[in-house]
């Protein structure tokens, strides 16, 4: 058994990106962006809400947060469930209490089910994302463009009855296929929060217009450094309130950046933890240089003005 | 199978009716040692094996067997020095392998409730009438051991059927430990009866803090004092729970049990706030002063769903 030739020819080598959503830009090279505003640096604050069933496909692969034990998976389907009854609640009363804004993508499945909470969400003039349609429904290339399509129209009917019209997308487990930036744009989806990419907000290119990358730190979330890796809450505040002391050293000569990071309320909104959260936002909102917003917002102030 | 398997109604934790526990307290607090047999050669349960290691697995039987011949001695006696009782987490196989624990508990005046027969014998695949015998065996056998009538349940390893929670409502439990929603108790949506979640806790269970999230000891005792900080300042508002599941094999091991007694030393220092209590107490109360004012909360806020749990899967 041997390879076949065509393995060992790169059609794609060659200067920048294999792929055609954006081009090769070295941060260095950039542009310097000043904000109108005069901030250095803009926070976004991804409030991931998610509705993880209780009978997953787990197709193709099982979400990091889904459930784990043969069914019924009560001790998990609970656990999360506590994220979008009690956990968040303290994440929304610890970011007025420092009056910041952030994104809130939601499952399509809790518009109904834990209407409350995006109730709650709203009047506390938070940025509604889509989250998809739960947390099992991932979108990948083996799902084909038609089903793919369909799965978007329907979480775009379903925040359309929640009189909801949201324009930043986060897939489940922020998997993509090789089609989604394409169908996100053609319902209406200006922004994702799925691809890192860059310091800055990126557009990628899709069939119907622009489709803003905003940067998310992978590195930085609550759930992969507090439950995976066995971080402290000291340890990840530490380090959320070091990348922002790093990026505003870095913007005196690289211009405003955005800093991307994810609060997850079955994680960050535990009792034990909450003061965690409470000191970090602390150390954003006493900083006069730093600009929290949601993630339409923010691309908006980098220039990403929808068509 | 239904994504949502209906057992409790949506409830946002803002604005819910207050809860004052007795003596005007804002939390209650109680601890839920596992008393537990895992057995040398359990049978084979098709969707998960006894044990991780082929039996015999005698670096984890045994480790269990020094939490039954140290360790909960070890527990009891640093819970008397703090004046706490508990809610025993009993695999009821218990009173016929070691009794001297058991006795040392009802002389201290701990409840008992169910969590199976061995920690080794699981729900996954069992039909109704052995479910039915697990729930017989486990008030007949806690009877005659302790005189007491148990009233809650933790399924065994935490496995289940659909049907199990309809089955512990029918014969008149008041509560069980295997929701984890909330951090106040909840009516749950039996077919019959008047079943409470009682919030226990996997977050601050020295089996996730010491096992999965691998903690020291004095890290432990720390998220312990802010568990409970954060649910008194919350309590105020309406009053919560706060329980501390524990395994004697993992928190009262030489190097934990000390650091571990600091928060318990920090908790009971709240006397005036805290009801210190256990869990029948909390459902009970709770059944009586809170149930009818949930389900009306509940109602108002449009979260209601009607129906019952595993609807369609239990008949």
């Amino acid at each position: 058994m041997t390879l076949p030739s065509e393995y060992l020819e790169y059609p794609r080598r060659g200067h920048g990106q294999d792929m055609d959503r954006h081009d090769w830009q070295l941060a260095k090279d950039r542009k310097p962006v000043r904000l109108a505003n005069g901030k250095a640096l803009a926070v976004m604050i991804v409030v991931n809400c998610e509705f993880h069933p209780i009978n997953p496909a787990n197709t193709p692969f099982r979400h990091p947060a889904g459930m784990v034990t043969p069914y019924p998976d009560l001790r998990h389907f609970t656990s999360r469930d506590y994220g979008n009854r009690v956990g968040v609640f303290r994440i929304l009363d610890s970011l007025k209490s420092h009056g910041l804004k952030a994104t809130f993508p939601v499952s399509a499945a809790l518009l109904t089910r834990a209407r409350p909470l995006i109730e709650a969400i709203v009047a506390d003039g938070h940025e509604i994302a889509a989250a998809g349609l739960h947390g099992d429904a991932i979108h990948w290339s083996g799902l084909g463009p038609d089903e793919e399509n369909r799965r978007v129209e329907a979480v775009r009917t379903a925040f359309g009855e929640a009189g909801l019209s949201p324009v930043t997308w986060m897939s489940p487990a922020r998997q993509q296929s090789f089609a989604t930036p394409d169908i996100l744009t053609a319902h209406g989806f200006t922004r994702t929060l799925d691809w890192e990419t860059d310091q800055v907000p990126v557009p990628l290119r899709t069939d119907s217009g622009p489709l803003t990358a905003l940067p998310l730190h992978n590195e930085l979330e609550d759930f992969k450094l507090m439950i995976e890796r066995h971080q402290s809450e000291a340890l990840w505040r530490d380090q959320v309130i070091e990348a922002k002391d790093f990026l505003l050293a870095e913007s005196q000569t690289h211009g405003a950046s955005v800093f991307g990071f994810t609060l997850t309320p079955f994680v960050t909104g535990q009792p034990f933890r909450i003061w965690a959260l409470r000191e970090l936002l602390a150390a954003l909102a006493g900083d006069e240089r730093v600009w929290c917003a949601g993630a339409d917002e923010i691309a908006q102030a980098f220039g990403q003005i929808d068509p | 199978m239904k994504p949502d398997p209906n057992l409790y109604d949506y409830w946002p934790y803002r604005d819910r009716p207050k809860i004052v526990w007795p003596g005007g307290r804002k939390l209650a607090f109680w601890i839920a040692p596992n008393i537990e047999f895992y057995e040398f050669d359990p049978p084979k349960n098709p969707k998960r094996p006894g044990w991780p290691r082929p039996a015999p697995d005698v670096v984890g039987y045994s480790q269990r067997d020094y939490g039954n011949r140290v360790g909960h001695w070890r527990l009891m006696e640093a819970m008397d020095r703090h004046g706490l009782k508990g809610s025993v987490s009993l695999n009821v196989a218990m009173c016929d392998h070691c009794p001297e624990i058991i006795e040392a508990c009802v002389q201290r005046g701990w409840e008992f409730f169910s969590h199976g027969i061995y920690n080794t014998r699981y729900s996954y695949e069992m039909d109704e009438a052995q479910e039915r015998a697990v729930l017989e065996d486990s008030i007949r056998t806690v009877e005659a051991a302790t005189g007491q009538r148990i009233r809650g349940y933790l399924a065994p390893a935490l496995t289940h059927t659909p049907r199990t929670l309809d089955l512990i409502a029918e014969y008149d439990f008041w509560y069980t430990c295997d929701l984890f929603q909330d951090d106040q108790p909840q009516p749950v949506k039996t077919k019959t009866g008047k079943l409470v979640s009682m919030p226990y806790s996997l977050e601050v269970n020295d089996v996730i803090t010491y096992g999965a999230l691998a903690m020291d000891p004095w890290r432990y005792a720390d998220i312990l004092k802010r568990q409970f900080d954060q649910l008194l300042e919350e309590g105020e508002t309406s009053g919560t729970v706060m329980c501390i599941p524990l395994h004697a094999y993992l928190v009262s091991q030489p190097h934990r049990l000390r650091a571990f007694e600091t928060a318990l030393a920090y908790i009971t220092g709240h006397t005036d706030e805290v009801w210190f209590t256990t869990a029948q107490e909390i459902a009970g109360f709770y059944r009586e002063n809170c149930w009818d004012q949930t389900i009306a909360d509940i109602a108002a806020k449009g979260c209601a769903t009607g129906g019952t749990g595993f609807e369609g899967e239990t008949a």
